[in-house]
């Protein structure tokens, strides 16, 4: 039973305020957005998604930089919270095409619109955008979709968050184009943020794979939709996991675990791996899955730190592409601690680098290599002199480290999970709309010990 | 045309002064389109009824404007009729005679052609919260129920609830619930089903707190025809519906082994939900369904582990973070079942510290012989990490394996290296831990002393480490060369200490080195005295003052109370009983299992939600003087802060009885011993600690064996106890709440039910009547299943005393906890025997 929904702007601003029940008392939305900003002042940590202050339950998720927010006065299921907060979102996004704080000021009244279906006195109703369809009166109004790179395969996911990449369509689900007619399309997008742990030598420690078939579809119609993977994909391990290094090699993929939108039919799943679903209207995971299997990571990094006389070391970043000359890394970011008592850094940038940024964070430490992209098969290194006010007493190694890089790779995958072929089931011979496959890796925890 | 609406009495509510000149401007521009018959009236009233939103979105009060909105309100434009109705939803409350205005036109369009319209205006009608308006609602309720558009009944079904908020009379008289019973068996549309289920429960539940009907009524939700009828139609509803229906079917007590094995087939498919919320639903009903079956019990812990790490990779942190605190849960039930997936829980790089705390709990408890070389290693790469909170939570997770661990001498090298890392916390939690490790393993302490004696006392500022470090200088003070230099100095520095716990540690400290090396810490020992003395911390001062009259005393009853013989601590206390952690475990997939609190601790008791287990006294039923009388339904009117079962008295208890052990199991200053540290010292002491928590589990195990086996009725009956009771004692519930108050807990044991008992026991009057036949009395009773709870009383025969019991049973796992308190202590044991085998036979005549 939810009490209250709102979604609070980064300065704390109602974007949308709405009260199912009336029973918590005034004034929550303030008190959570000063619990969230000075949770605990001193040592830095964030809030958690879930708290209590003064009997009222808080339950938030943060999207594109807003707070979306459920009070609740009853032990209820933190996870249906949570996932009707990220659902809402989605609905949201679906409706506006794009969503971020302007976005959502302009339709603020459609978002009314939207709440008053999908929560009625606290309990939820529907999420679907097909069903909400034909209770929303309002137009959307469309934000500028700005510096948002056009439609198709090859400019996809430049935005993407760290965490879930939204895709790059920004045009919403309901509204009907300036020309009147709408475009068929279908998106389904391979999504993997990939885990790796290597030890100081090099040698990897723990890696995880992470992915999402996620669909996006365009279609009028709903028609049927079969979506074939590997044929020799399999599901779950046998026997105890992370033996795999035995095992791996064969060039089968193989999955820990999945699990797949309520819409999936899953009839011919064990025969060919093929699913079956009648795609409903928006954005929407089919398949999420996740894999501890062997892969080869695409980057190797080396990092190595030494001292150079009573009060200096040197650093050296080095980092290859292992993955094919075709596709190319985008928005590489390298971060290194170096020791507390550094004082300066000064960076030596390979000959001919272009698209590098490096930079020193005084505050916390770190040394920052911004890469715009990296080419398949390619290498990069980065020497940086480090100044310290004190002389360095024992292993710097120890007080170093450890490195870890975030980056975007589209057009690749590591797991090596293929879309064999979307078939949509045919109207007529006329009908063939657009397909887009698109594949993207991102780094979730990637991390090199010194 | 113009209105003559009265807004200076709205003028009392305060508004922000930016507001105010905005509400004036909004009213006016209202008051002109009121009439307007212009053509883009429309538009412009739409324009401005979104600015009054907006004004109310971002907290300016708008109500001045109410008299205006309504005016305007007669539109057929959907979009402004949405947007008047929200402004009337949230300001009606304060206007209820303006809110009448609005009736009309919401009862008009309640009998519009379009079901959305229809809809829109009941769901708005039923929002407005005004006392005086029920009695325009109860009829277009009513015939909202039978709407033929599923829309509508959907709203009215909710509807139903919001009219029981406002008026609860009202909704039973008009008999509302019975028709959404109805509805529920029989409509064709899932949500209108689940909304039913929704008001339902909620009315209900209410409603029971003075209705016995209604009590009935909710057990019949749980019953199997309903229980059934809805899991069988679980894929028709929307994934929230889906989880209501699985939370009821986590509360349905099966009469058999294949009803369960139905159940978990027809759910089997729904752990592969990419929702996670319905996941966990499920999850909850394997996990009671099974709690008797030991073995199945197991095989559904390994079938959910994998859904639930998919579950934790996938979605966002937030989404991740709940089902981890769940994963969280389930670890530390069953540490072994997981000890293989340890690397699912390293931290990663972009775990927040909330997680990443989650996770170092999970790595700690897991750790066993063939993982503890990985973990540690892991642990020992965060020490030096840069979130510093999270360094310190993985030296002390370190710590913590080694206290738990058989092969601790490589764990004591890496703790030993920390030392040697010189940052200020990881030092100071370092030496909090070996200080904990040398009083469960005193065979370190040379390896440690040696590192340990290295350490400045000047480079530590956090008062912990540096209290451990005094503690080990006084205790080991006969090994460490320089202690009592150290000591010395530290006591020059006296007045520059700002933390007494480091000033009281450094008394005794003291005091020891004294005992052992007396040359050469008298001098500093006077000097401590001294400042001691003069100190203006009451417990230092007194602390001081007790040492110095105890040296004058007789130095040598001063050495036995501060350097006695110590014995190695063998178990430190959990921080947490297991009565509160199978508490928790029943409110699965709830915010209890976030907090890792029973719902108790944090929520009044009217918002415990539908299926929450009532601890409340006022929703017990209590029988009357006359035990003769007892199954009669006589109210008993408590206040909840009379504590005949407040939990919070219970626990005050047990943690008042652990807090005691714990300060004289070890002999030495009490406050060296953190509350939580339970170091068992002599036997009695350790059968003092274990009547609480420890030999809970292996109990729980043995009876969940028993149960597997069905081995109860075959299992030897205690033998005849000596003990016998009045037949027709007499006690009154003042007397009964006064002595449960008064009387010290003497003995709190967990047994068990025979699985007929169990399934018997489907309202507390046949337990009742069960154990008044065994001249055990009731006198108070309550609780839904699976949870019961009952206060019975006895009394020795031909005597006065009494035994009072509280008793709280679980069906679902057959298990009862006992309290039982007595005038007479020495019968205790009998009497518990006595009254266990009477609770056992239960259901078996």
């Amino acid at each position: 039973m939810i009490s209250q929904f709102f979604v609070l702007s980064q300065r704390g601003d109602h974007i949308v305020f709405r009260d199912y029940r009336g029973e918590v008392p005034k004034g929550s939305a303030e008190i959570f957005f000063r619990k969230v900003k000075f949770w605990n002042d001193d040592e830095a940590e964030e809030a958690p998604p879930v708290f209590n202050v003064d009997g009222v339950n808080y339950i938030h998720v943060k999207v594109a930089g807003l707070f979306f927010v459920v009070t609740t006065m009853v032990n209820v299921s933190p996870s249906l919270l949570l996932e009707l907060l990220q659902r809402i979102a989605r609905v949201t996004k679906d409706y506006l095409g794009v969503l971020n704080e302007d976005s959502l000021r302009k339709n603020f009244i459609l978002v009314y619109e939207l709440l008053d279906e999908v929560i009625d006195f606290g309990y939820p109703q529907t999420t679907s955008t097909e069903v909400l369809k034909s209770y929303i009166f309002n137009e959307p109004i469309m934000v500028d979709a700005g510096r948002l790179p056009p439609l198709g395969p090859a400019a996809m996911f430049m935005q993407g968050t760290k965490r879930m990449p939204g895709t790059a369509v920004t045009k919403s689900v309901v509204a009907t184009e300036p020309g009147g007619k709408k475009r068929e399309e279908i998106f389904v997008d391979i999504i993997e943020r990939i885990s790796v742990t290597f030890s100081s030598s090099g040698y990897i420690l723990t890696s995880e794979i992470d992915g999402t078939i996620q669909m996006k579809s365009y279609l009028t119609g709903n028609p049927e939709i079969r979506l074939a993977l590997n044929e020799d994909l399999s599901i779950g391990r046998t026997g105890s996991s992370y033996d795999y290094r035995s095992s791996s090699g064969g060039g089968t993929v193989i999955l820990d675990d999945c699990n797949f939108h309520e819409s999936v039919h899953l009839d011919s799943f064990d025969i060919d791996r093929t699913l079956t679903l009648i795609p409903p209207d928006g954005e929407f995971p089919v398949m999420n899955y996740r894999m501890t299997q062997e892969f080869k990571p695409p980057f190797r990094v080396t990092a190595l730190i030494e001292e150079a006389g009573p009060s200096r070391a040197e650093v050296l970043l080095k980092i290859r592409a292992d993955f094919s000359a075709n596709a190319t890394a985008n928005t590489i970011t390298v971060q290194m601690p170096v020791p507390s008592y550094t004082m300066r850094a000064s960076f030596e940038l390979e000959a001919g680098a272009v698209g590098q940024t490096t930079d020193f964070k005084e505050g916390s430490r770190r040394l920052e290599w911004n890469l715009k992209k990296i080419v398949g098969g390619s290498e990069h290194t980065l020497r940086a002199k480090l100044t310290f006010s004190q002389e360095s007493h024992g292993n710097i190694t120890k007080e170093a480290g450890p490195v870890n890089m975030n980056f975007t790779i589209p057009m690749y995958n590591a797991s090596k999970l293929q879309v064999r072929y979307l078939q949509i089931a045919k109207k007529s011979k006329a009908y063939n709309p657009y397909r887009w496959v698109r594949y993207v890796t991102q780094a979730n925890s990637y991390v090199a010990r010194l | 045309m113009a209105p003559t609406v009265p807004s200076a009495a709205k003028s009392a509510s305060p508004s922000q002064p930016s507001g105010k000149s905005e509400v004036a401007d909004l009213k006016q521009q209202l008051r002109q389109l009121a009439g307007s018959r212009a053509p883009d009236a429309d538009d412009q009233r739409r324009d401005v009824f979104k600015r009054v939103i907006s004004c109310m979105t971002a907290g300016i009060d708008v109500s001045a404007a109410f008299g205006e909105m309504v005016l305007c309100s007669a539109t057929s434009d959907v979009v402004t009729k949405k947007m008047c109705y929200l402004y009337v939803g949230a300001h009606a409350r304060a206007h209820p005679d303006l809110a009448l205005l609005t009736i009309n036109f919401l009862q008009r369009d309640c009998r519009d052609q379009d079901p959305t319209i229809r809809g829109l205006a009941l769901r708005s009608l039923c929002s407005l919260r005004v006392p005086n308006l029920v009695e325009y609602l109860v009829t277009p309720l009513t015939t909202g129920l039978k709407d033929p558009s599923a829309y509508v009944r959907m709203i009215a079904a909710v509807g139903a609830a919001k009219l029981y908020h406002i008026s609860a009379t009202a909704c039973i008289d008009a008999d509302l619930p019975a028709s959404l019973k109805a509805l529920m068996l029989s409509d064709p549309d899932a949500q209108v089903v689940a909304n039913c289920l929704h008001a339902l429960q909620e009315i209900w539940t209410l409603e029971a707190a003075n209705s016995e009907a209604a009590a009935r009524e909710i057990e019949t939700l749980y019953s199997k025809p309903v229980v059934f009828y809805l899991l069988n139609k679980i894929k028709e509803f929307s994934e929230w519906a889906q989880c209501i229906v699985l939370e009821l079917a986590s509360k349905f007590l099966p009469s058999d082994n294949n009803e369960i094995f139905d159940i978990m087939n027809l759910l089997e498919d729904r752990l592969q939900h990419a929702n996670g919320a319905v996941v966990l639903a499920t999850i909850k009903v394997f996990l009671h369904l099974t709690m008797s079956m030991t073995d199945v019990h197991q095989q559904v812990y390994e079938r959910i582990k994998a859904p639930l790490l998919t579950l934790v990779g996938a979605g966002s942190p937030e989404q991740s973070y709940s089902v981890l605190c769940h994963l969280h849960l389930l670890v530390m039930r069953a540490p072994m079942l997981f000890s293989s997936d340890y690397k699912s829980f390293y931290c990663q790089f972009s775990d927040p510290s909330y997680v990443k705390k989650l996770k170092l709990e999970m790595l700690t408890a897991i750790a066993n012989e063939s993982n503890t070389y990985e973990i540690v290693t892991e642990l020992c790469e965060y020490a030096g990490n840069v979130d510093v909170p999270i360094a310190r939570e993985s030296i002390r997770a370190v710590g913590k394996i080694a206290l738990q661990q058989y092969d601790v001498n490589a764990i004591v090298d890496r703790l030993l290296q920390f030392l040697e890392m010189d940052k200020d916390y990881v030092t100071a939690e370092t030496l909090v831990l070996v200080k904990d490790l040398l009083r469960k393993y005193p065979q370190w302490s040379h390896d440690c002393i040696a590192v340990v004696g290295n350490i400045s006392s000047k480079n530590i500022q956090e008062p912990k480490g540096k209290a451990a470090l005094i503690w080990m200088l006084g205790e080991y003070s006969q090994d460490m060369h320089d202690a009592p230099y150290i000591l010395e100095s530290l006591v020059e520095n006296w007045d520059e200490e700002h933390s007494p716990e480091v000033r009281l540690h450094l008394l005794t400290a003291v005091m020891k080195c004294f005992f052992k090396r007396p040359p050469e810490t008298q001098k500093a020992l006077g000097a401590t005295l001294a400042a001691g003395l003069s100190d203006t911390h009451q417990d230092v001062h007194d602390r001081a003052l007790f040492y110095y009259r105890l040296l004058q005393y007789n130095p040598n009853v001063a050495e036995r109370v501060v350097n006695p013989p110590k014995q190695a601590v063998s178990v430190f206390a959990d921080t947490q009983s297991s009565e509160i952690k199978d508490r928790i475990f029943d409110e699965f997939n709830s915010l209890s299992v976030v907090y890792q609190k029973p719902s108790y601790m944090f929520t009044d008791k009217e918002h415990r939600g539908p299926f929450e287990y009532s601890e409340d006294l006022t929703s017990l039923t209590v029988g009357a003087e006359d035990p003769e009388n007892v199954i009669s339904a006589q109210r008993y009117q408590e206040n909840d802060n009379d504590l005949l079962l407040s939990t919070s008295d219970k626990e005050d208890n047990g943690t008042r009885a652990s807090n005691g052990s714990s300060t004289s199991t070890y002999n030495a200053p009490s406050d060296l011993i953190s509350p939580s540290l339970i170091g068992s010292q002599t036997p009695a002491e350790t059968s003092l600690i274990n009547t609480g928590g420890p030999t809970h589990s292996s109990q729980s195990n043995f009876s969940l064996d028993d149960l597997l086996g069905l081995g109860v009725t075959e299992a030897p009956a205690p033998p005849p106890p000596a003990l016998t009771l009045n037949s027709k004692p007499v006690l009154d519930p003042g007397t009964f709440q006064r002595k449960w108050g008064q009387l010290a807990l003497a003995l709190s044991q967990e047994c068990s039910l025979s699985p007929q008992g169990a399934a018997a026991l489907m309202n507390p009057q046949s337990l009742i009547r069960h154990m008044q036949s065994n001249y055990i009395q009731c006198i108070a009773s309550g609780g839904q299943p699976p949870n019961y709870k009952f206060f019975f009383y006895a009394q020795k025969d031909g005597a006065t005393a009494f035994f009072l019991v509280e008793c709280i049973v679980n069906t679902a796992s057959a298990k009862a906890q006992l309290k039982i308190k007595a005038d007479d202590g020495a019968a205790v044991e009998a009497f518990s025997t006595l009254f266990q085998s009477a609770l056992s036979k239960f259901g078996l005549s």
